[in-house]
């Protein structure tokens, strides 16, 4: 964990998403500013422009219009449907429904539970063994079917998020007990996780770097300690990563 | 109102002064007598709350850390040699919100001021249904005696957020029953309070009052009625069905397959807990404005007779009420964007949203505009109900980026959303309510509150709450959740956890400053300054009532015929007109108000 990625603005953007979350975080915020210096300015120059004083009176004028601010009322409004239509809309969209194709992408399997993010991936064939809650237990985090041979290169690690750079990411999040919330600051990905629905979500990381999983949920005691560590490598150092897993695990049972 | 009902109200007076002092001042069925009993408890209650926050607020600044003084105090399920333990963390929190929301702005803003005023302010000798006022106050009272003791409670209180999310909120422990037991109270008391408060203003307005006449309090009142009216029965429904997921084993937000701490469910599931959530902010969005417009009301009423003029676009601000209360039921769902939902309901709701802003704007922008062209009093309710308007500012305008869904994927259940949500309800209405409280409390006891001490009460109230929610904008663009024990635990919220101390010490020093409020707030009572019926020179009708106005209100009926700003009538002596002065000889422009 660096400090360079995180401060007081945005944290760092690594992700080929974020930019146009952030370009509109800018954007409305600074039409905000303008609104708000605009208003108390106004504000101010009220309050003392007619403040009581001796030889002040008030005006009474209850049928008085004002031209401008119907102007900005209605600028306002103009704003706020070009900010859906040109950004929020269209980014959502892409985020949500613009997928990549699945022989391109990395499939991964997030699951979570109180208080960790087990990690679940395919291995070398790419198809996920078949899981079942019943053979859940302190050693099988997801509850792998030892049956399945699918399963048999599959790879799951605990608060390990390791992902290859340039490369799509699509994930599929599921809870084992309660709501809760799968955040990548640096990726701009923020998803809650609901148990009884399988959520797939993609991404994709420019940069290499280490970072965390957040969890954004309130899910219960461990809630502030449910973080996890997302590591973004080149495709080569990926590889070498998830080989090494592999023997990991099947170097335990052989030897 | 007719002689008819002026002979029964004398009756009733008589019957009155006969009644003992428990049915006078304890159960009593005055309007005014619940109107301050609501006033008081939820006074209580938001320094109860706010207490919950202050030690809340040393876990984030000092997480840790043994809390100095006090720290001891707590039982051993609570703090450990004054060291917080994540379970109270939790509770405090839950508590905290549903503690100032349901049982501390709500009664106060509806139950204190909405019944000691709406019947003066409608020329009304009393509520339409005096019993059910009575029974909704004590309701009240009982659910917040049971949210209170849920403290007692094995385990503690509910700790699943004010939210209660399932499944969460349904494997917790015993407190979240207590919590939905005394949800269940605080509903139905809102149910009852509100048909008195559409009956009241829909009957009992005095002769001439149309409702174009009505003061802008009156209309805030009465639209939040429908709101409350409509919007708690589906979580009336969700608490029952959470209540039978956690005492009859159903499985109403429980889907199948659930695996909780290493244990398989045994429930038959095949619910969702999404449910819950659409259930919960049916409700929790349309209460947001059930929080706004009576505070909107308050500073209507204030600035009118503070800035000696007619309140701009009344009837702009009015259609803007109402046109808020039909769009808050088609909002709900944009505290739901990351819950999965799809593109074309997002949309639905992202639109629904920014139209909703719209009519916020105009009031807002109407109450400002008011001030131009007035002769400004700047005494102690004018003080909070000028700040209301850039504090509510702030709040509305930093609700835009949270209500656009994508900008929300970073924001979401970040410290932004406190930020925003408390700059509307504390600085916000919360400021409006103190501007009420300076307002009316001459009305009520026939004494005014110090201008001296309320002054010093604004001033450092101003400058700390600021310090506690200003930061928070910045930790939630760093990107810092929400509801942490300990922020320190992340590498992206260490930058920005020195606000947290900022923030902390913020809180302390405003808690300190509410001193300013309680001795000013008591010493009036018994030695405040005496004053007259009308002593801001205000135009409603509450002000031609006797200071504190008798059981009946009014010695005779009132008639009106002026709308309810006549505020520097020109060819007038006097600077204001009441609403029911006999409009003699047509005075320009005077008695319609459009």
């Amino acid at each position: 964990m660096d400090s360079k990625y995180y401060g007081w603005g945005l944290p760092i953007d690594i992700s080929t998403n974020g930019a146009s979350i952030d370009q509109l975080i800018y954007v409305i915020h600074g039409l905000m500013a303008l609104l708000f210096l605009g208003w108390i300015t106004f504000l101010i120059l009220a309050l003392v422009r007619f403040r009581e004083r001796s030889g002040h009176k008030a005006e009474y004028k209850p049928h008085h219009h004002f031209r401008v601010p119907t102007l900005v009322e209605v600028a306002v409004a103009v704003t706020e449907v070009v900010l859906l239509c040109a950004f929020s809309i269209p980014t959502f969209s892409q985020v949500r429904n613009e997928f990549p194709p699945k022989a391109s992408a990395l499939h991964v399997r997030v699951v979570a539970e109180q208080f960790a993010w087990n990690i679940h991936y395919a291995g070398k064939d790419g198809i996920f063994g078949k899981t079942d809650v019943k053979l859940i237990s302190p050693t099988s985090p997801v509850g792998l079917d030892p049956a399945d041979t699918a399963g048999a290169d599959d790879i799951i690690t605990i608060n390990q998020l390791h992902i290859p750079v340039d490369t799509p990411v699509i994930a599929d999040l599921s809870s084992k007990d309660v709501i809760h919330c799968f955040a990548l600051p640096v990726m701009r990905v923020k998803q809650d996780v609901i148990p009884g629905q399988v959520i797939p979500i993609w991404f994709q990381a420019k940069e290499t770097g280490n970072f965390e999983i957040a969890c954004a949920q309130l899910c219960g005691l461990g809630h502030y300690r449910m973080r996890g560590f997302f590591t973004v490598d080149s495709k080569d150092k990926f590889g070498a990563w998830l080989e090494g897993e592999l023997m990991k695990k099947t170097g335990g049972k052989v030897g | 109102m007719s002689t008819a009902s002026a002979a029964h109200l004398a009756t009733a007076e008589h019957h009155y002064e006969d009644l003992p002092f428990w049915r006078k001042y304890i159960f009593s069925t005055d309007h005014k007598v619940i109107g301050i009993q609501y006033a008081v408890t939820g006074l209580l209650f938001l320094f109860f709350g706010f207490c919950l926050m202050m030690l809340i607020r040393w876990q984030l600044a000092y997480p840790g850390q043994p809390l100095p003084l006090i720290g001891n105090l707590f039982n051993e399920s609570a703090m450990v040699g004054g060291i917080m333990l994540p379970e109270f963390y939790n509770q405090l929190g839950a508590m905290h919100g549903t503690i100032m929301v349901f049982m501390g702005v709500v009664p106060l803003a509806v139950g204190g001021f909405g019944n000691f005023v709406l019947p003066l302010q409608v020329g009304a000798a009393d509520m339409a249904f005096p019993k059910l006022n009575m029974v909704s106050y004590w309701l009240y009272f009982v659910g917040g005696v049971i949210m209170f003791a849920s403290f007692f409670a094995p385990a503690g209180a509910a700790q699943s957020g004010w939210t209660s999310y399932p499944p969460l909120a349904n494997i917790a422990s015993v407190g979240q029953t207590l919590w939905l037991l005394g949800m269940a109270f605080l509903i139905n008391s809102s149910l009852l309070g509100s048909i008195n408060f559409i009956v009241t203003t829909a009957q009992l307005r005095a002769k001439g009052l149309s409702f174009y006449k009505l003061p802008f309090f009156v209309w805030a009142q009465f639209i939040t009625a429908f709101l409350l009216l409509l919007a708690f029965p589906p979580l009336m429904a969700a608490a029952v069905l959470q209540l039978m997921d956690r005492l009859a084993a159903t499985s109403f937000f429980m889907p199948s397959g659930l695996v909780v701490n290493g244990v398989v469910s045994q429930l038959s599931g095949g619910g969702n807990p999404i449910l819950w959530q659409h259930l919960f902010w049916f409700l929790a969005h349309p209460e947001v404005y059930v929080l706004i417009l009576p505070a909107m009301g308050i500073v209507a009423e204030v600035i009118a007779c503070n800035t000696r003029k007619p309140l701009y676009g009344y009837k702009a601000m009015v259609d803007s009420v109402i046109a808020i209360a039909f769009l808050s039921f088609v909002v709900w769902a944009h505290h739901m964007y990351l819950t999965g939902m799809g593109t074309k309901m997002s949309s639905f709701f992202q639109i629904t949203t920014m139209i909703i802003s719209i009519p916020s704007v105009i009031i807002l922008t109407s109450l400002a505009l008011s001030l131009w062209g007035g002769s400004i009093r700047f005494n102690t309710p004018m003080l909070f109900a000028v700040a209301f308007l850039p504090m509510f500012g702030i709040g509305g305008l930093t609700g835009l980026p949270l209500g656009l869904a994508s900008a929300d994927i970073h924001l979401h259940d970040t410290y932004y959303v406190i930020g925003h949500f408390h700059y509307v309800v504390a600085p916000g209405t919360i400021f409006a309510l103190f501007a009420g409280v300076y307002h009316w409390f001459p009305k009520a006891t026939g004494r005014r509150m110090s201008e001296a001490l309320g002054k010093i009460h604004f001033w450092l109230s101003f400058i700390f709450i600021n310090g506690v929610f200003m930061p928070m904008f910045i930790q939630g663009l760093a990107g810092v959740s929400r509801r942490l024990y300990d922020p320190t635990q992340y590498a992206h919220a260490l930058p920005t956890q020195p606000l947290n101390v900022v923030m902390s010490w913020s809180a302390w020093l405003l808690g300190l400053s509410q001193i300013f409020f309680i001795i000013n707030f008591f010493k009036s009572i018994f030695w405040g300054q005496k004053v007259d019926q009308n002593p801001w020179g205000a135009t409603t009708l509450e002000w031609t009532a006797p200071s504190p106005p008798p059981h009946g209100n009014f010695t005779k009926p009132p008639v009106v015929s002026r709308g309810p700003y006549e505020y520097s009538v020109p060819g007038r002596k006097l600077d204001y007109v009441l609403q029911s002065e006999p409009a003699e000889a047509p005075v320009a422009g005077a008695g319609k108000v459009k």
